[in-house]
């Protein structure tokens, strides 16, 4: 659609009206974000005064310094950072090697393996978290980084995206390269897959985001604060200093702000990945 | 399509240095399969999905007929699991409250669909601007908001009761009072899952041809003519999956109910939803095989409100 199919006049009017109703919407979107940076700058006493502090005048940076220093915040960091990075490079190999077989390659049982691994999308997580959970345990893994991130290289979903990437690109190319005497590997690793990178970003902005977020499985496979990923800190924090609401609430800013502005960043790039998954 | 192993391609086809044309190829064998090359690509992912999801599932529906024993080994119960889990009234609050929380989501898809309506308008200025501001909720660590979402509905000192005493209204405590404690939750659930909807529909959105609009607009039909007679036939497909992912991810609630009440709530036990309890049986209780049970449960009702979903699709889900 382009702005030629309006005319000016209705374009003028739809302006006005539709900024201020997107302005009031968006700022209530926001709202809880801007109201957590401001506690995260005030000081206790301003957090549980009645009417609110709405601004804290002297901002209390020092709230974000005692992030780091009473809590295990760069441990809780680095885990996460460890279990995003091996679930995505994990997912990208394994989702993008097994998609390519599934749409491209022929082999006994490729319709039932299929139908297998599918078949795990229809379950919910509830259905295989304690066995998977002894899993861990018997392999010694608990409070692991790999622990954390193990089952989680495995994606039912990533293969059926990758699946789809890869029927929907032209045969042609293939045919030229095993022509010239490539082999299957080397068809997949340098032709096929740099054209199948929209599927593959959309498969790490999705990874990155569910890693990144999940409360329920590093809860259950971890028990010490400092093996533990920032989700799964900041939810048991809630129990320990729930009296010191802005440290609470800078540390919440600082575990969410990396993921949050990295995406903000490739804001076209995440928003495309997202409907790009949601469309197959 | 022939894939053939890497010697064989040296062999037969070396002397073939230039492209020949598709018809040119041999005639396909539907029997031939490409060797080991396959088994090589899909042998990892299965046998990590054999080993991490699919035994540990058939385990699930073993373990849901057993009991933990003191020492940690299973005992063969039959079907009491599933017989204490229907007679356990928490279970069957926690079903009430799941619910509870999943219509509050999908209450919020039309609400999206608005919104991406909105953000989508040809010509908008600042569009990619409130498109962030709408979909930071969706990609923002759950139990990082549910923190701030805390501060907000504190009963004491929170915003959100200090507003409401502006207009007269004495604000309950919203996350500690049962009953209000899982609708102060889906409130959060629904802000949350927003900009997903916004994202999906808004994709939709842009694959209506304008001409549509085009010609309502020389028959005079109104904007909001145009939105439900146009809009909103052409987005049911999109409508139907967003509605299906809601449901599926609203019976998983866990995340924000866990971090916005915390383990020391007192309306906690008549505000769990049907994860919080597996998780609490599972991992806190150690009642393994109940756990197992309740965990059956959720993928039968699961099961059950999608099943009706497909089947209802075909009253309101137009295919073009």
């Amino acid at each position: 659609m382009s702005k030629e199919s309006l005319s000016p006049a209705q374009q003028g009017t739809n302006s006005v009206r539709a900024h201020v109703l997107l302005g009031v919407i968006g700022f209530i979107m926001v709202f809880p974000f801007i109201w957590q940076l401001i506690i995260s700058l005030s000081t206790n006493d301003q957090v549980m005064s009645v009417p609110p502090t709405f601004w804290p005048g002297e901002l209390q940076w020092g709230n974000f310094v005692d992030v780091f220093t009473k809590l295990p915040f760069f441990d809780q960091f680095g885990v996460s950072v460890g279990i995003t990075v091996i679930r995505v490079i994990g997912q990208v190999m394994l989702c993008s090697m097994a998609g390519y077989a599934f749409a491209r390659m022929r082999f006994r049982g490729r319709g039932i393996f299929l139908g297998v691994i599918l078949s795990i999308l229809m379950v919910p997580p509830q259905v295989y978290l304690i066995p998977q959970f002894q899993i861990i345990q018997n392999l010694g893994l608990l409070n692991t980084i790999l622990g954390i991130a193990l089952p989680g290289i495995f994606s039912a979903f990533g293969v059926f995206l990758m699946r789809q990437i890869f029927l929907g690109l032209p045969l042609e190319l293939e045919e030229a390269a095993r022509l010239d005497g490539a082999n299957p590997f080397q068809i997949f690793y340098k032709i096929m897959l740099p054209l199948a990178t929209p599927g593959i970003s959309a498969l790490i902005i999705i990874t990155t985001l569910w890693s990144w977020n999940d409360l329920l499985w590093p809860l259950v496979v971890t028990t010490y604060a400092e093996k533990m990923p920032l989700s799964a800190g900041l939810a048991t924090l809630v129990g320990s200093i729930t009296t010191d609401y802005p440290v609470m609430m800078a540390a919440s800013v600082l575990a969410m702000a990396p993921v949050l502005i990295l995406f903000i960043m490739l804001q076209r790039r995440v928003v495309e990945g997202l409907a790009f998954s949601g469309s197959k | 399509m022939t894939l053939r192993t890497g010697s064989t391609v040296g062999e037969s086809r070396a002397p073939v240095d230039r492209p020949v044309p598709v018809s040119a190829r041999p005639p396909k064998k539907q029997t031939s399969f490409d060797g080991y090359w396959p088994w090589l690509f899909v042998l990892p992912t299965l046998l990590g999905v054999l080993g991490f999801y699919i035994w540990p599932i058939v385990q699930t529906g073993y373990l849901s007929f057993t009991e933990t024993g003191p020492f940690g080994g299973e005992e063969f119960v039959g079907l009491d699991n599933y017989q204490t889990m229907l007679a356990d009234g928490n279970v069957g609050q926690a079903l009430i409250n799941t619910l509870i929380y999943t219509v509050i989501v999908l209450a919020g898809i039309p609400i999206a669909l608005l919104m991406a309506n909105l953000v989508n308008q040809p010509g908008l200025r600042f569009a990619s601007f409130y498109r962030v501001l709408f979909f930071m909720p969706y990609i923002a660590m759950p139990t990082a908001v549910a923190l701030v979402w805390r501060m907000i509905y504190n009963g004491d000192f929170g915003i959100l009761n200090w507003m409401l005493s502006l207009v007269g209204i004495d604000g309950p405590y919203w996350t500690s009072t049962p009953g209000f404690a899982i609708v102060s939750v889906g409130i959060v659930g629904m802000w949350a899952s927003l900009g997903f909807g916004i994202i999906i529909l808004g994709a939709a959105l842009k694959n209506i041809s304008p001409e549509y609009y085009e010609a309502a607009q020389l028959d005079g039909a109104t904007t909001w003519k145009q939105f439900t007679s146009i809009t909103v036939p052409l987005v049911t497909p999109s409508l139907f999956f967003v509605t299906i992912i809601s449901v599926i991810n609203g019976f998983q609630l866990f995340d924000l109910l866990y971090a916005i009440m915390g383990q020391y709530n007192p309306a906690l036990v008549q505000s769990q939803s049907l994860v919080y309890i597996f998780y609490n049986q599972a991992f806190i209780q150690n009642d393994k095989g109940y756990a197992a049970a309740i965990g059956m449960l959720i993928l039968v009702v699961i099961g059950i409100v999608t099943f009706f979903q497909f089947q209802m699709q075909k009253k309101w889900v137009n295919y073009v």
